[in-house]
């Protein structure tokens, strides 16, 4: 019930952020830029070229990315058990931009689509390593082990990065505006492997549901019920790596939206992650995709970054479901 | 982990009037190496520059019987580096210490009390915003000042929003999340409009660095330090049965509410002298805790123990920024590039043993 009306509000944001922008479109516009065959007339020529080529990637990708940050923050808060847990959490932000203001140091490259493969390899390289220093031993997998080997890798590469940034001014320019987080401006060359990586990260976490929830009860009661509970953690932990990183690469890092519809799917669904870890991902994508319009909107003509007015809209709403005591500890 | 539990229950206790604690001598050990360590890591700091001092001479000055020439290098120069890098790290080693324990979440810290993301935003915004208004701020007050009641306004709005009947500690982290998130998008947002040279400026004073403190600034946050400290230490013994839960510690007599509001404000203030001393200097808060934690073998991060881990911290890197590494780098990247790599070495032993 509720999963429909958020993605009817879904399809309905999707529309408009077809039609909003520098240059607002009609109905009949957007849909003729969708959908009519090339001909001669120099407007209609120039609106299919506003449309397929500015609004309907970025569309697509706010509402991938979103998808993934919000099923991203829904597991990664499962896994870790901790409210707090973002997906930045597993050093993958830190070790995507370690990455991109790297190789624009060593290699000088400028254009976005030169780095964000960069972006994504060191994203996931990141996560790589938080969770294998993580399973080392006997303690392998506590969640609080994860999530304090997640922070010291993200405190050194976040070292790394700004020690390069000082020393550099052109990865220093490059890294504040990859920092904004913005799903403007690349294109579907960028966004197809994107969301393929996407796909594969929300097939593994959908697989992983039922276990997640009986891993919720405590390691011990999980393995008594049969539980393999390394294996998957493991799962687990590649779902967020890859659905966090493939975001992360295409928009730059976008905090707090996965932590913020975590809470508001746990709030709307209780603990169940069969239903939470859909409605925190349809919700990402709304949040996304509303943050990405109003952000055209509101400097005109200039345009503000999704990834600021996520936090700049978002948290006042959620800090007033965290006071009126709407949200639940995990 | 049975034989642990019962030999702990029966560790002796020690009474000193209407004071009692239980004796730890492995905690007591670890604490006092730790002090002299940060006594140690502070005089070798002072020892080396331009001008080496031998050790003996320095310990000899602090204690007022040097000579004239080694008093003017050791007091007027270096001293307030020294003690800068002394009280940020005690003051944000506690100020963690308070916070992980108040929240019972061992990735809290000061950090998301909005103190270090309001300090941020503030100088970033008189840093990067030209202006008549922005200009008059800074000649008249200073960019540290300015950015201080930045951070201590954000410090105390959190405080005041996640206050509802009392502090509560989930409500405290998420709300302190939300107003950072907000901060922090308003900073990003003024670097990506900044003029690029005025972004470089505004990167370097959002690291922190112990770069070029003079006795004035010192002083403040040395004194106001203190104070809160001792304020902490009359607090603590109230604050042991806390980590049981709010209705075992209400059963056992402890006024949580008051003490969890003073401990908490006690926190921000704490964070917010750091900041007044040397910028928003990440990650000590958070990792500084973590760490006595596990040195000291103990389930919760202890307090005196966080603080000299923090100051040996800071202390140390910036000893390592000025000497060894060949660029300059501001302490708060070296802080970070050592404290990181060691929590994790700290995890990955402890899941070996």
């Amino acid at each position: 019930m509720g999963l429909g009306v958020l993605l009817m509000i879904l399809v309905v944001a999707g529309l408009v952020s077809l039609a909003v922008g520098a240059r607002a479109l009609s109905p009949a516009e957007v849909w003729h830029g969708l959908f009519a065959a090339p001909d001669a007339d120099r407007r209609l020529t120039e609106i299919r070229l506003i449309v397929q080529t500015v609004r309907v990637p970025r569309t697509v990708l706010a509402i991938a990315a979103g998808i993934a940050l919000g099923v991203g923050g829904a597991l990664i808060q499962g896994y870790t058990r901790n409210p707090i847990a973002d997906t930045g959490l597993l050093g993958v932000n830190s070790g995507a931009s370690f990455a991109v203001v790297t190789v624009i140091a060593v290699f000088g490259f400028s254009h976005p689509f030169q780095y964000v493969w960069f972006g994504f390899l060191g994203a996931a390289v990141a996560g790589v390593v938080v969770f294998g220093l993580a399973s080392i031993g006997r303690g392998a997998g506590n969640p609080l082990t994860l999530a304090l080997a997640g922070q010291g890798v993200t405190v050194f590469l976040a070292a790394m990065t700004r020690a390069i940034s000082l020393s550099d001014n052109a990865a220093l320019n490059a890294l504040r505006f990859w920092n904004a987080g913005s799903v403007a401006g690349v294109g579907f060359d960028v966004i197809g492997p994107v969301t393929l990586f996407i796909v594969v990260g929300l097939v593994l976490a959908l697989t992983t549901l039922p276990t997640l929830n009986l891993l919720n009860l405590g390691d011990d009661v999980a393995r008594g019920l049969g539980v393999n509970i390394a294996l998957t953690r493991t799962v687990g932990i590649a779902a967020v790596t890859l659905l966090a990183g493939a975001a992360t690469a295409a928009c730059g890092p976008i905090a707090f939206l996965g932590l913020m519809v975590a809470h508001v799917a746990r709030y709307l669904t209780g603990p169940d992650y069969r239903w939470l870890v859909p409605y925190a991902g349809l919700l990402g994508a709304v949040v996304l995709l509303v943050c990405d319009i109003v952000g055209r909107l509101v400097v005109r003509p200039g345009e503000l970054d999704a990834g600021v007015l996520v936090a700049l809209l978002g948290a006042p709403f959620f800090a007033v479901l965290v006071w009126r005591g709407k949200l639940r500890n995990t | 982990m049975n034989a642990a539990d019962v030999k702990s229950s029966v560790v002796p206790g020690v009474r000193l009037g209407r004071v009692s604690f239980v004796w730890r001598p492995w905690m007591v050990l670890v604490t006092v190496v730790l002090a002299a360590l940060a006594f140690l890591v502070f005089c070798v700091s002072i020892a080396v520059g331009d001008f080496p001092i031998g050790l003996p001479r320095v310990v000899a000055t602090i204690f007022g019987r040097g000579e004239r020439i080694d008093e003017f290098v050791i007091m007027d120069l270096r001293m307030p580096r020294a003690l800068a890098g002394l009280v940020v790290g005690t003051a944000l080693g506690v100020s963690g210490a308070l916070t992980q324990s108040i929240a019972r979440n061992p990735l809290a810290s000061p950090d998301i009390l909005g103190i270090t993301s309001g300090a941020g935003t503030v100088a970033v915004f008189l840093v990067t915003v030209s202006g008549g208004t922005t200009a008059a701020i800074v000649s008249s007050i200073g960019l540290s000042a300015a950015a201080l009641a930045g951070g201590l306004g954000t410090g105390l709005l959190v405080y005041f929003l996640a206050w509802r009947r009392g502090i509560d500690g989930f409500r405290l982290i998420l709300i302190g999340i939300s107003v950072s998130a907000v901060m922090e998008s308003i900073t990003t947002w003024l670097l990506v409009k900044a003029d690029i040279r005025d972004v470089a400026r505004a990167q370097a004073w959002l690291i922190g660095s112990l770069d070029g403190r003079s006795w004035d600034e010192v002083g403040v946050a040395l004194w106001g330090t203190l104070v809160l400290l001792v304020v902490v230490t009359g607090a603590a013994f109230q604050f042991k049965p806390m980590h049981l839960g709010d209705d075992v510690a209400a059963g056992l007599g402890v006024r949580y509410s008051a003490v969890r509001a003073v401990l908490l404000l006690c926190a921000v203030l704490l964070a917010g002298t750091a900041v007044s001393a040397a910028g928003p200097v990440p990650f000590v808060a958070l990792v500084a805790p973590q760490v006595a934690m596990r040195l000291a073998r103990r389930p919760t991060p202890p307090m005196a123990a966080s603080g000299l881990v923090g100051a040996v911290l800071l202390i140390g890197a910036d000893l390592i920024a000025r000497t060894a590494l060949p660029v300059s780098l501001p302490v708060g990247v070296v802080t970070a590039a050592i404290g990181g790599p060691f929590l994790v070495y700290l995890l990955v032993r402890a899941n070996r043993g």
